[in-house]
Formats: C-alpha cells, structure tokens, sequence
C-alpha cells in the first residue's frame, strides 16, 4: 500500500517550482522565464469512446478528458493542491450563501472568435436545466445538485414544463449574472467546476448535433477537425486563449475499446500515456519505473444495506456485517494492493477526511460475532447484489465467504447489467417494497463531482437524495448538513459535516469498502503527467520532451 | 440464370422480415431501462427521461415500435442510438472498416490455404503434407484471442515489426489482425482442399485423362482442381459472410472500429437501434454471399444445373 503523503509531497516540489515560474511569468516579461513558454510538441492519450461531448449532456470521465482541453469553466482546481482557481471568473460572492453574484473576467473568448459572457453561461445552464432537453447533467441544477430557483418549473413530473429559463438565473450585463438558490448553500462556488456550468457560444444552439461532433469551447485547446468516432478527437493549442497555454501544440485522444489494448501501445511506443489495467499493475510497476504515475482519485466503493427491509434496521447488526470484513485481505488478494481500505464516508481526498473515523470499519471478526449474535442474527440466506458488467465477481465472492467464515451467515448473489440493477434499486425504494426490488446488500461505487465532503455524505444519505439506496433518512443529519450548507466559513461548514459524519459512522447505513487510486503509465516522450482527484490528465500540463 | 436469382430475391424478402423481428423482439425484451442507464448512477429528472423516452418511442408496444422501424429503413433511416446519432452514419462509417478487414483475412485465408491444400493434396503422405497437417491441427487448437495477443507480443512489442492497435496507419494496421483472423479458416480450406484433391485425383475420370495423355499441370488444373473446389468455395462464401459480420474479438484485441466491436457495445448498452441495423445489414450481406456461391457452382460444375 503506498503512503500517500509521502508519495504526494515528492511530487510537489517539481511542480511548485513550475506553479511559481508560470505564476511570476503571466505573458508580462517572456524573455526571461523561458520555462513559461509552452514547451510544444504533439503527445497522444488513451480514451474511450465518449458519450457525448456536450458539457451538458457527458457525465462519464471519456468524453469530460476531451471536454476538459476544450473548455474553461468558471473555477478550476489546482489539480495537485485541489485549491479553488478563478479561471474565467474572477469573483463568486454571496452575504447570505443564497444570492449570489458572479463577475467575469474580460477577455475571454470561445474558439470561433465570440465573446464569454453572461449570457453564455445562462443559456448554458437553462438549456441543461430544461426537462425536454434531456440533459444528462440536468440534475446538477435541481435540489439534487446547486438547487437554483426555478428548476421545478421546467421539470414537471408530468407534461410539459411552464418555463425555459430558470427563474433564479439574472443577467446583469455581459460580465455579471445573478443566482438565486432556493436553499443557502456556502459551497456554491465550488460546484461550478463541473461540466454542467461550461460555457456554451451561440453556434451550439443552431445546431446541437454539429456542436457535439466539433465542439467550440473557450478552453486551451480547440478541435483540429471533428470527432472521429471510435478512432480518436484532435485537438490543437488555441492561441487566442487568455490564461496559461497549453504545454504541447497538438493533443490526440485516441479511443480503445479496451484498456489492454491501450496499454501494449505505450507498451509498444505507439501511445503516449494510458491507464494501467488491474492485472498489469505489478509487471508494469516494474517495467515502468518513474514513468508509472500513482495518486488518490475521489472513487469510493461500499456496501449498501436496503433499511427497508426489517432484517437491515438493527445497527448493530449493520456494524457487525461491516467489522466482519477483512478490507485489506481483498485488497491485496484481488486487487493487487491498488487500493486504500475505506475508513471514513467521505474520500481522503477533500477536505474534512478524518483518517480513522470509521471505527466500525476496522476489522474484528470476535468483536463482529459478538455484535452480530446479539442482534439476534439473520435468519435464512443473505442475497448480495451487484451488477455483473463491472467485474465485480471476485471481491463480492470474497466478502461473502468472510461473512460465511466470520459470521457463520451464507450468501446468494443476485446480478444484473448495470442498467437493470439501477432500476431494481428504485423499484426496492418505492412506496411498495419488495416487488422484485434489491431485498440484500448491494454494491455501490461514487466520485465526487465537485471537492466538497458534502458531495460524499449528502447524495448517498440524505432524506430523499439521489442516489440514497438504502433509503436512511435521519432528521437530525439533514439538520446538520444543512447548517454546514449555510455556514460562514469552509471551517464551519467542515465541522458541520463532520458533526453528520459521525451520525452516519454510528449508523452505518452502508458499510464502506474502499478508495480508489489512479494509476497511469507513459512513454519516456512526455513529461509532467498529473492526475487529479476526479481521475483526468490535466492534459493541458503535459510537456513533450524535445526530440 | 436471371430466373434463379429473381426467385432468390423473392425468397430474401421474408427472410428479411422475419430474422429483424426476431432480432427486434430479442432487443427489446432486454429487462432493464436504457434511459435510466444512460445516466449511470446519478439522478435524471421525470421530464429529461420522458423526452427521452418520446424521442424513441419507447412507450409504444412492439409491433408499433416494429413497425416504425422498418418504416424508416425504406426511407434510409435506421434510427439513432440514445445519444442521438444516427444509426446510418454509424454503419456507413464502421461497415467500410469490417470489409478492409475482411477481404485481408480473406484473401490471406485463400491463398495461404490454397497453396497450402494443394501441395499437400499433390504430395500426399510426403512430409509437406504431414507438416501442413499437423501445423494446422496446432493453429485450429490455438484459441483465436491467444493467437492475438501472442502475434501483438512478438511483432508489435518484440519486433516492432507491425502496429498493434488502431488504423492510423493505413492498410498497414489490418495486416496483423487480418492474419489472426484468417487463420482459423485458412485451417479449414487448407484441410478441405487437400481431401477434396486427394478423392478427386483418386477417380476414374482422372484416370482416363491421364491415360489420354494430358500433362499433370492440366489433368490436375484443369480437372481436378475445378471438381475440388466446389466444397472450398462453399465453405469460402459462407466464411466470408460471417468475415462481414464483424469479428468481436479480433476487432477488440487490435483496437479496430469495426462492426463487430460496435455490435459487443451496443448490446452492453442497449442500443437496439444498432443491433438491430448491424443484423439487418448482415442479413442482406449473407443472402447476397449466398447467391454468389451458388452462381460460382455452375460455373465450377457444369453437371449442377441452376434449378
């Protein structure tokens, strides 16, 4: 298992030093930080095929990779320290977390020439707010994600919407809009990172379909002709872009099917970067030296455990289930150490991470039998459930012989593709359960959408959120994250959190499993490969190395 | 001749339908929502979803859905996937792919196991034929993904030799994976010219023309080999139209946008469209590869008249 701190702080220093000299550079004296210049050059990456490359619409990391190049949303994050950059903002300000103004910066423009402003941003975020559009990304703006005032209107359960815009969204004049919340919320301006808030020019509503196979972002880097499907999107430096340029002149996210596959091409020379697959990790650890990249990435695994059936509504019961799994044991034996056992509901990685938090994670199977024979047991079989598309065969075989071995309880399985297995968990937690809905423990991953604990702990088990399965609903929890969504300050809003935290840790409405690591290996050509929280290459970053 | 292959389009009509509607029904019974799908573990709104669901009539019954369907084939339109792409462009852009694909297989299958066939059909019991049959043994043991990635490692990685992914770099890309592919038929037509020759060359007819005179190369070109060839070239159509329909797993391992990759993805994510445009253009692709064999018989054999 690698220490992350350790591993971290190593490869600060390298880019500190190139933070500071592209910080003290800023176009204003070139001849003297050479270093700040793009160093030029043409790389290539491994994707797969993208859903979509409307910011709107793509929620899956292939398609957002690209979409990260293209666009520049209005914050960014400093891809090692997670600190809030002002991109295309310069201000997000607020006296009561539920209006709040937005300045933009002057200056920034889209790919074909036309200005960012407003109003770009508002008709963005009204057409993915708009039902009829069916935005993937739609949520974001409705109570599941910013909550901005108005999303109800053009999201009837029934019929068609009264509105095309949301009544929250005012523009003020081209560098200033206006947004209502219809609930305090002090993280707001963190959540506009995300793709859903990208900036959209006049020409993507002329044509959306034309749009999607050639997008025109105000990123970094600009289509170098449109996307060829299944074979790879180019992209090229956008010279007009106000903000640090991008290392390399030319991009090419070439799409595999298969992560093996892409993995032998930079095997072979032919690939620059791509990800590594499991089995591969050992060998390629070796094989790879430096040029293997390791770092936390937000996903997090778990257990969930259905509180609507009457067996699941005991804790102890539940902390029993959780203490009699030996995280570690599974972690080594099938997934070859590249993973970090859970012990807390939220990922290390943001802020608010309490190493350790989780007592009923750690694994004791005396302690376990104990709890779980005084709960009075379960009576007949467990029926795990998972979906069968994401190869999670071994580890759930896995963690049902530990509950056999530690517990004495038997497990059967129950899998379904991924699409199937989403609609029986919203069948188990409808008005009428246990019409065919998941009646057992069933398997969950998440990453974060924005750095924000809140993202962890309030869609998973917040009353009515949505993506709570288990259907936990705690008064007292909303309460406190609601106080930390309002709060003054990030380290008030962080004690809330925590203070929900410790609710949810003492209940264990799902027994978390583990956090996920990134790991990616390249060809000796590039240089500076980061990988953030949310899993993408800052692509922009990556230098070509002189040939 | 212009009778046969009237009535032969005439049988391909109720082919047509029938194989699309089961493949239709078998799509579209899948259990499970794609809407729901499409937006992975996160929440879409009632309304987001029931546009969806309008814009692909989803809501309709089968046979409607059926209906609309092969309505839209007559006008060109295959319908489009859930990302709004449509079908035709898809299938128009993979098919040209799969062919490129094919034919190297193809006629890497065909030469190599012609050659190979008839050597060891001529040289009967010699050691040319002994190692053709036991090299073929081998190669048809040898599952196909091992012989891929086993051709990757050594004349992608080891050699450097030939690109291992992708089509970037023109027809040199298909050469590897049309080895690979070609391999398991070229086994077959290997073996089935060898016995087909060795039977031939054993009759009376051969016999008498070698009593009459005739230089081997003509006995054998001539007669033998035109007679021998009526099993191989069935066995050549049907294998070609199996080529068109995509080969999953060669196309996986090689990283080529192909049909068959397309036709694996579309069923993991449900899009019925394609499955069902993929398969119906693979029909029409088999009914014609068999068409073209049958002519081929006649001309192979004037004792097989076209009923």
């Amino acid at each position: 298992m690698i220490d992350r701190l350790s591993k971290k702080s190593a490869r600060l220093a390298p880019v500190l030093v190139l933070a500071l000299v592209a910080a003290s550079c800023g176009g204003e004296q070139p001849a003297e930080e050479p270093e700040a210049e793009p160093t030029g050059g043409a790389f290539s990456m491994s994707i797969c095929e993208p859903e979509s490359l409307i910011p709107q619409i793509g929620a899956e990391t292939c398609g957002s990779q690209v979409m990260n190049a293209l666009f520049t949303p209005l914050i960014e994050f400093d891809p090692l320290t997670d600190e809030v950059i002002f991109a295309v903002a310069e201000s997000i300000t607020s006296d009561d977390n539920v209006n709040w103004t937005v300045n933009l910066r002057d200056g920034w423009t889209f790919h074909d020439g036309t200005p960012v402003t407003a109003q770009s941003f508002v008709d963005a975020w009204n057409w993915a707010a708009f039902g009829p559009n069916g935005a993937g990304n739609n949520y974001f703006f409705g109570p599941a994600g910013t909550n901005i005032v108005g999303y109800d209107d053009l999201n009837p359960e029934k019929g068609k919407p009264d509105a095309e815009e949301l009544a929250g969204l005012q523009v003020v004049d081209d560098l200033t809009f206006t947004v209502e919340l219809a609930a305090p919320f002090s993280e707001f301006p963190i959540t506009v990172g995300y793709n859903a808030f990208y900036p959209l020019p006049e020409s993507f509503y002329d044509d959306t379909d034309a749009f999607n196979e050639a997008p025109v972002g105000n990123g970094p880097y600009m289509m170098d002709g449109s996307w060829e499907h299944d074979i790879g999107v180019n992209v090229v430096r956008y010279e007009g872009y106000p903000g640090t340029p991008g290392n390399a002149d030319a991009i090419e996210f070439r799409i595999y099917a298969d992560l093996d596959v892409a993995y032998r091409d930079v095997q072979a020379g032919e690939l620059d970067i791509a990800d590594v697959p499991d089995a591969q990790i050992e060998s390629g650890r070796a094989e790879f030296g430096d040029r293997f990249i390791e770092s936390a990435s937000s996903s997090f695994t778990y257990i969930g455990l259905p509180l609507y059936q009457e067996e699941f509504q005991d804790p102890e019961l539940r902390k029993a289930l959780s203490m009699a799994i030996d995280r570690q044991a599974i972690i080594s034996a099938v997934f070859f150490d590249t993973l970090t056992p859970a012990d807390d509901m939220a990922s290390p990685v943001v802020q608010g991470y309490r190493e350790g938090a989780c007592s009923y994670c750690v694994f004791d199977p005396d302690a376990a039998k104990e709890m779980f024979d005084a709960a009075g047991g379960y009576d007949g079989t467990l029926t795990i459930w998972f979906n069968n598309d994401g190869g999670h065969e071994t580890w759930i075989e896995a963690v049902s012989n530990q509950w056999r071995q530690n517990l004495g309880v038997e497990s059967e399985f129950e899998s379904a593709p991924f699409a199937d297995y989403l609609g029986r968990l919203d069948q188990g937690i409808d008005d009428d359960p246990g019409t065919e809905g998941v009646t057992g423990p069933f398997r969950l991953g998440w990453v974060m959408d924005y750095p924000s604990m809140q993202n962890y702990i309030e869609n998973l088990h917040g009353t009515g959120a949505g993506s709570n399965y288990t259907t936990y609903s705690n008064e007292e929890f909303d309460d406190l994250l609601a106080q930390g969504k309002s709060a003054g300050s990030l380290e008030e809003a962080i004690s809330f959190y925590q203070q929900a935290d410790d609710l949810i840790l003492e209940d264990m409405p799902i027994i978390p499993m583990w956090f996920g690591l990134n790991q990616s290996v390249t060809t000796e050509r590039v240089d500076n490969v980061i990988i953030d929280k949310f899993s993408f290459v800052d692509a922009a970053l990556v230098e070509v190395a002189a040939e | 001749m212009g009778r046969f292959i009237a009535r032969r389009l005439l049988q391909a009509i109720p082919v047509f339908f029938g194989a699309t509607f089961i493949v239709f029904t078998m799509v579209y019974a899948i259990p499970g929502d794609p809407i729901r799908a499409l937006n992975g573990e996160r929440p879409i709104s009632a309304s987001a979803q029931q546009a969806l669901r309008d814009r692909y009539n989803l809501d309709d019954t089968l046979l409607v859905q059926y209906g609309k369907y092969v309505g839209g084939i007559f006008r060109g339109d295959f319908g489009e996937t859930f990302r709004g792409r449509p079908v035709a462009e898809i299938l128009k852009e993979k098919f040209p792919v799969t062919a490129r694909l094919a034919l190297g297989a193809f006629i890497f299958e065909v030469i190599l196991g012609l050659i190979a066939g008839i050597l060891a059909g001529l040289r009967r019991g010699s050691f040319l034929d002994n190692l053709v049959l036991v090299s073929t043994t081998v190669v048809v043991a040898i599952p196909v993904f091992v012989l891929g990635f086993v051709a990757q490692l050594v004349f992608g990685l080891q050699l450097r030799l030939l690109p291992i992914a992708g089509i970037q770099h023109g027809w040199v890309s298909y050469v590897l994976p049309s080895m690979v592919l070609g391999s398991l038929a070229l086994v077959y037509i290997a073996r089935l010219t060898r016995t087909s020759l060795v039977e031939n060359l054993r009759s009376d007819y051969i016999r008498t023309a070698e009593a009459k005179g005739l230089s081997r190369p003509r006995v054998v070109g001539r007669h033998a080999l035109r007679n021998s060839l009526i099993p191989v070239v069935t066995y050549m159509g049907v294998d070609f139209g199996t080529l068109m329909g995509g080969a999953i797993i060669t196309e996986g391992i090689f990283n080529i946008p192909g049909i068959g990759r397309e036709v694996f993805l579309a069923i993991q994510s449900q899009e019925g469209a394609v499955v069902v445009g993929v398969v119906t253009a693979g029909i029409l692709i088999f009914i014609l590869m068999n068409m073209i064999v049958d002519v081929l018989y006649a001309v192979l054999d004037p004792r097989i008249r076209l009923a």
